[in-house]
């Protein structure tokens, strides 16, 4: 069988009137059946433009100018739009938006917003069946099937997430994206929304991307991980190893700017300076001015994805690459 | 002894809520948002003290009434033993200069058709304090202070030409240029991104110590509050439920709610697997709070009919380790 999902060096630019932005520059990933991946990188990296190129619903002037996104062995990018609709987009590959409070339009009963998803996908349905089948993805969710009937001012931050999340399944999807689905809700309904998306991955055998700037949500929720900097997967891997072992100077700040809640007080660890402007990114690695490891080599050459013991986890940086 | 810089007595704000002329005339009973409800507690000199809570809990709200941003419906706020509350415009406006906020949001707290100049002298020029040469020297300082160094290179410019941890540098140059004793920090780096949220908090612990001024510090992350605070309060529908030092309160929480924040809170460790969340349901309305104990709807200790009629007090159980639940008493 082959992966369910890989991405082999992808490049999206956006064109804008000074230049081009080099959002994603080269990314390549896989994905199989049932694993959960953690995307993970601060504001403004390419995270949101790798799920939107996946997806191909860029925005005008975005576009994608090199590499492959197989899924279940086709290559989407080949794809044409009606192709994506009718048989990739909410059916093989579904999107649950970011900020859920803001996804659903506020003028039409959730239901119907629901039963839309599905006869968009799949015209053969009826509404009437549409929106029975709404009923039970609200049961599956964990919300009140009576409730389908609801605006969205009605719900709260954390029962809109969920019907977000309900939308997403409806039309059975093997792969879940999920960008940032937990950010702007309180801690207490951010625990109870994860565990609602572990619970689901399990009974569902959904895969899962989880996109997400923070690493202790990743840390609890996924299998593997890929940390992006940049418009580059600086490091990627088993989760478990790459925060045993963190190798990238980038993900060892990273995990180091995240205080445990559980540790003995100790002073915060930032980053010096601030990242970098994609549209004329630092030559050679584009994390060397912030490094502090740099070195001759990382403003010349820029460092190529090394495996490190396993197949299971790469690293881009010439520390590495010198051992 | 250090002295207490602030003292909090019964403070309370109920919002009221403005409804359409015919349901006025149809119903006799006025509704309040009970943001923050008799709150007690005390600053001392130098210390960071935590205000903790999910959105609503009334934590904004407290810290705008400590500056007199909003006026408290009833309460006392103490500044070295004088009441902010019953003071004057007049009286008050000296004290304004020891009393200063940093605000949440960098994109929208500085004024963007003004320099950083500009932003920085405005509280001299308004406090009168400084003048001419004197107001540019004490600018350049207070750059420096905030680490924009040089800061010539940063007088002229505009807050567009920021970023987003600069520019919550130069909101924290602001709240210091007239040097206060008390900051009010209200989530001043939940806008800014991982990698220098750690930079402007520890620019704050730094001030802190070298400028001998106290902080109340609004979030909604124990993590952070946890490694920056000495104190911390949890706040659950305008009530306090827990107040302690920063250590106690992590490793031996008493309220049940301050257990299931702790609980909720995600682990940056992957092999350690949290337990499954106890809490259901969202934080009730605040217009409406539950009766009794506030928290008793969501409790997952409740213990009855007590919980429900009595509104537990805070009561001091360990050496200042402060809890509002029946549980302890």
């Amino acid at each position: 069988m082959p992966t369910l999902l890989d991405v082999k060096n992808l490049k999206t630019y956006y064109t804008t009137l000074r230049g081009y932005v080099k959002a994603v520059d080269g990314v390549s990933f896989a994905i199989e059946k049932g694993e959960a991946m953690g995307l993970v990188g601060e504001s403004g990296c390419g995270k949101t433009t790798v799920i939107l190129s996946i997806l191909k619903i860029l925005p005008p002037e975005g576009r994608i100018l090199d590499g492959n996104v197989f899924f279940k062995g086709v290559d989407l990018v080949k794809l044409s739009e009606k192709e994506m609709r009718d048989k990739i987009r909410w059916k093989g590959i579904s999107l649950v938006f970011q900020g859920a409070m803001n996804a659903l339009n506020p003028v039409y009963k959730v239901g119907d917003q629901i039963a839309e998803a599905i006869r968009t996908h799949e015209p053969n349905v009826s509404k009437k069946e549409a929106l029975e089948r709404g009923r039970k993805l609200f049961e599956l969710v964990g919300l009140d099937p009576d409730r389908i009937n609801s605006y969205p001012h009605e719900f709260s931050g954390g029962m809109k997430q969920r019907a977000v999340i309900a939308m997403a399944l409806a039309c059975n999807p093997d792969l879940l994206i999920a960008d940032e689905p937990a950010t702007a809700l309180d801690v207490i309904i951010q625990a109870q929304v994860l565990q609602l998306i572990k619970q689901l991955r399990k009974t569902l055998h959904l895969s899962m991307i989880l996109i997400t700037h923070d690493l202790s949500i990743v840390a609890e929720s996924c299998d593997k991980l890929a940390v992006m900097y940049a418009g580059k997967i600086v490091e990627y891997g088993d989760l478990a190893t790459i925060f045993k072992e963190p190798l990238h100077p980038y993900t060892q700040a990273l995990i180091k700017a995240f205080p445990d809640v559980r540790a003995e007080r100790s002073p915060l660890v930032s980053i010096p300076g601030s990242p970098p402007d994609l549209l004329f990114p630092p030559s050679g690695c584009r994390f060397n001015p912030r490094c502090p490891y740099s070195m001759d080599i990382c403003s010349k050459k820029e460092p190529v994805p090394i495996e490190v013991k396993s197949k299971m986890h790469q690293v881009a940086c010439h520390l590495i690459g010198k051992r | 002894m250090t002295e207490t810089i602030l003292k909090v007595e019964k403070l309370k704000k109920w919002f009221p809520i403005t409804r359409g002329l015919l349901r006025s005339l149809f119903s006799r009973r006025e509704l309040y948002v009970r943001a923050v409800d008799e709150i007690d507690f005390e600053i001392k000199e130098r210390e960071i003290f935590g205000l903790v809570g999910e959105s609503g809990s009334g934590k904004t709200t407290t810290g705008r009434m400590l500056v007199r941003l909003i006026e408290p419906t009833s309460g006392k706020i103490l500044y070295r033993g004088k009441d902010i509350v019953s003071m004057s415009d007049e009286e008050f406006k000296p004290l304004r200069k020891k009393l200063q906020m940093i605000f949440q949001d960098p994109y929208e707290s500085l004024n963007p058709k003004m320099t950083v100049f500009d932003i920085l002298a405005e509280p001299l020029r308004v406090q009168n304090v400084a003048h001419g040469d004197e107001i540019y020297e004490r600018v350049c300082k207070i750059l420096e202070d905030v680490e924009l160094t040089p800061p010539q290179e940063f007088l002229q410019r505009y807050p567009h030409e920021l970023s987003g941890g600069q520019r919550q540098r130069v909101a924290t140059g602001r709240a210091l240029i007239l040097n206060p004793e008390f900051i009010v920090a209200d989530e001043p780096v939940s806008m800014l991104d991982v990698s220098i949220r750690a930079e402007v908090l520890n620019l704050m612990l730094q001030l802190s110590e070298t400028h001998g001024i106290a902080f109340l510090y609004i979030t909604h992350d124990l993590a952070l509050a946890r490694h920056l605070c000495d104190t911390i309060a949890v706040m659950y529908l305008g009530k306090i439920m827990e107040l302690a030092s920063a250590d106690s309160l992590i490793k031996e929480p008493l309220h049940p709610y301050t257990k299931a924040l702790l609980a909720a809170v995600p682990v940056p460790d992957p092999t350690s697997k949290r337990a499954e969340v106890t809490i259901k349901g969202e934080i009730p309305s605040p217009v409406n709070p539950p009766s009794g104990c506030r928290f008793h709807t969501r409790c997952p200790q409740f213990i009855g009919e007590i919980c429900k009629k009595e509104t537990p007090s805070l009561v001091e159980i360990g050496s200042h380790h402060y809890v509002a639940c029946h549980l302890y008493r």
